[in-house]
């Protein structure tokens, strides 16, 4: 009754199935690799998804892209934790270089922002063109009002824009003078997009993310093509000498990619719907 | 819009990139509960069969570590294996590496406490047996935990059913990277996030099934090895 042998079996069984694949893992074949920090809206619009095997078949490189908020993907890279960064608030990137944790920024691509909100339109702010004067009328009529909340791009660009309009988010927060209208999520932009179709809100949303987002239920786009709603993106080489281990050749050879005409090119060619979700503009010096 | 229904086409399709998600779940969370049974037993045993100072402090923690929450497990573990970290030099962040060691971290707990209270429970009954026969403590850890074979079974199934359900601390040390360290938990997040809810829902049968199939095949083992055991 007391068969070790049997235990044993039980045991092994269980444990027999776990290692099984571990040697041929894709963790283990892959050297030629290097990794990316990036912004949801790149990943959850399908851009990646659609560039990186045209990379992938030039040069044999594997581009593992973490997505996050561009203000936490910075900080991954500040860490030493990716190679490259791919992100979209020129502020913050400025400043990561300043700081000497970047070799240099690269302007990729742009896209704009546009202002969701629900069909019932609560604020009345349909059709305008104005971002400042929409974001205004929202507060005024404390209609709701999803923001990311997560020092990410497009929260950066919302807090921005809220300033100017002669608001100050943070300092209205501190003082608990804003209403429960505005609402903080500290999410990606899908999840943000999927909080505003539940909750019949306005968010701000960049246009590639919004295109490919297929939980859209009530939600339509209400204020598009302000000036003041543009969205660099940008990619930076993470600093050798800050960390030894990043792979700058590897690295280097991913950007030039992004930035050469090829890669301009699988850039433009992304679309939903025929319609184009990123404008190349690796050659615009202010970008 | 996808449907519930593209979820299962993708099987009966055999989608390469679905397959190489489901292989990877099941990777990460059975490397890690045979790790965590590895340390979890002996520890669980050990504790039950000895007496210490601080030993109910000892297991009033590890029970309560039971409950540690995925997402801090995940932070402590992406804090040491960051490069800026102790163990940054391994280079491991970001690495279904990374994810089994998370996982580990959650599931040995389980099974350490659960180990503990089934041996323990076991002694009173055999004490006296056992130290009528003279059996050293080596012997006597072997009796029980070889006595206990059957019970041990779900407490794995336990630590199993812990680490394929969760997503916070993988999604926190793997990065969901695609084809590399997304699972199906984080890809069901991801395609959440998306706003693809049908595919997600149907991401989330497909797991469950998963999670099915395992206990099943581990409800089979045992009933084989009671039949054989007599």
């Amino acid at each position: 009754m007391y068969s070790t042998r049997h235990f044993l079996l039980t045991l092994a069984g269980f444990i027999a199935l776990a290692p099984l694949s571990l040697s041929s893992a894709p963790a283990l074949a892959q050297d030629k690799s290097i990794v990316v920090a990036s912004t949801t809206s790149t990943q959850d619009s399908g851009l990646f998804g659609h560039i990186l095997p045209l990379f992938k078949q030039k040069t044999g490189i594997d581009v593992k892209v973490v997505a996050q908020g561009t203000g936490q993907a910075l900080d991954t890279a500040r860490r030493g934790d990716a190679d490259v960064v791919f992100v979209h608030a020129k502020s913050a990137e400025q400043k990561f270089l300043n700081e000497g944790f970047g070799v240099k920024r690269y302007p990729v691509m742009y896209n704009d922002f546009v202002l969701i909100g629900p069909k019932s339109d609560p604020a009345g702010i349909k059709g305008g063109k104005d971002i400042v004067k929409a974001l205004t009328t929202i507060k005024e009529k404390a209609a709701p009002f999803i923001s990311r909340g997560d020092r990410s791009g497009t929260h950066v660009a919302e807090l921005n824009l809220w300033k100017v309009a002669g608001i100050d988010i943070a300092k209205e927060k501190e003082s608990k003078q804003l209403g429960p209208w505005y609402r903080d999520i500290g999410q990606g932009m899908g999840a943000a997009l999927n909080t505003a179709s539940a909750s019949n809100a306005y968010v701000l949303s960049d246009r590639g993310t919004w295109l490919s987002f297929k939980n859209r239920g009530d939600l339509g786009i209400v204020v598009e093509g302000d000036k003041r709603l543009f969205n660099q993106y940008g990619v930076m080489l993470v600093n050798p000498a800050k960390h030894a281990t990043v792979k700058k050749d590897l690295g280097q050879q991913f950007i030039d990619w992004l930035i050469s005409p090829e890669g301009q090119k699988a850039i433009a060619d992304y679309k939903i719907n025929g319609e184009q979700l990123f404008y190349p503009n690796a050659g615009d010096p202010n970008a | 819009m996808e449907t519930p229904l593209s979820a299962l086409d993708l099987v009966l399709t055999g989608d390469p990139a679905l397959f190489a998600i489901v292989r990877l779940s099941l990777l990460v969370s059975l490397s890690a509960v045979a790790i965590a049974a590895l340390i979890g037993i002996p520890l669980g045993a050990l504790i039950a069969l000895t007496r210490f100072h601080g030993r109910e402090a000892v297991i009033v923690l590890l029970n309560a570590l039971m409950g540690l929450p995925p997402v801090v497990a995940g932070l402590v573990i992406f804090l040491l294996l960051s490069r800026s970290g102790p163990l940054g030099a391994l280079g491991w962040l970001f690495t279904p590496q990374a994810m089994i060691i998370a996982q580990v971290l959650l599931v040995t707990p389980i099974i350490a406490a659960l180990t503990r209270q089934t041996i323990e429970d076991l002694w009173i009954e055999y004490r006296d047996e056992l130290t009528a026969m003279n059996i050293g403590p080596l012997g006597r850890v072997l009796t029980l935990i070889r006595d206990a074979r059957f019970s041990l079974v779900t407490i794995l199934l336990a630590g199993f059913g812990r680490a394929a359900a969760e997503v916070g601390a993988i999604i926190i040390v793997g990065g969901n990277i695609d084809g590399f360290t997304r699972t199906m938990t984080t890809a069901i997040a991801l395609e959440t996030s998306k706003g693809d809810l049908p595919l997600a829902i149907g991401l989330g049968g497909i797991l469950i099934a998963i999670v099915v199939i395992v206990n099943a095949l581990a409800w089979a083992v045992r009933r084989t090895g009671e039949a054989i055991a007599g």
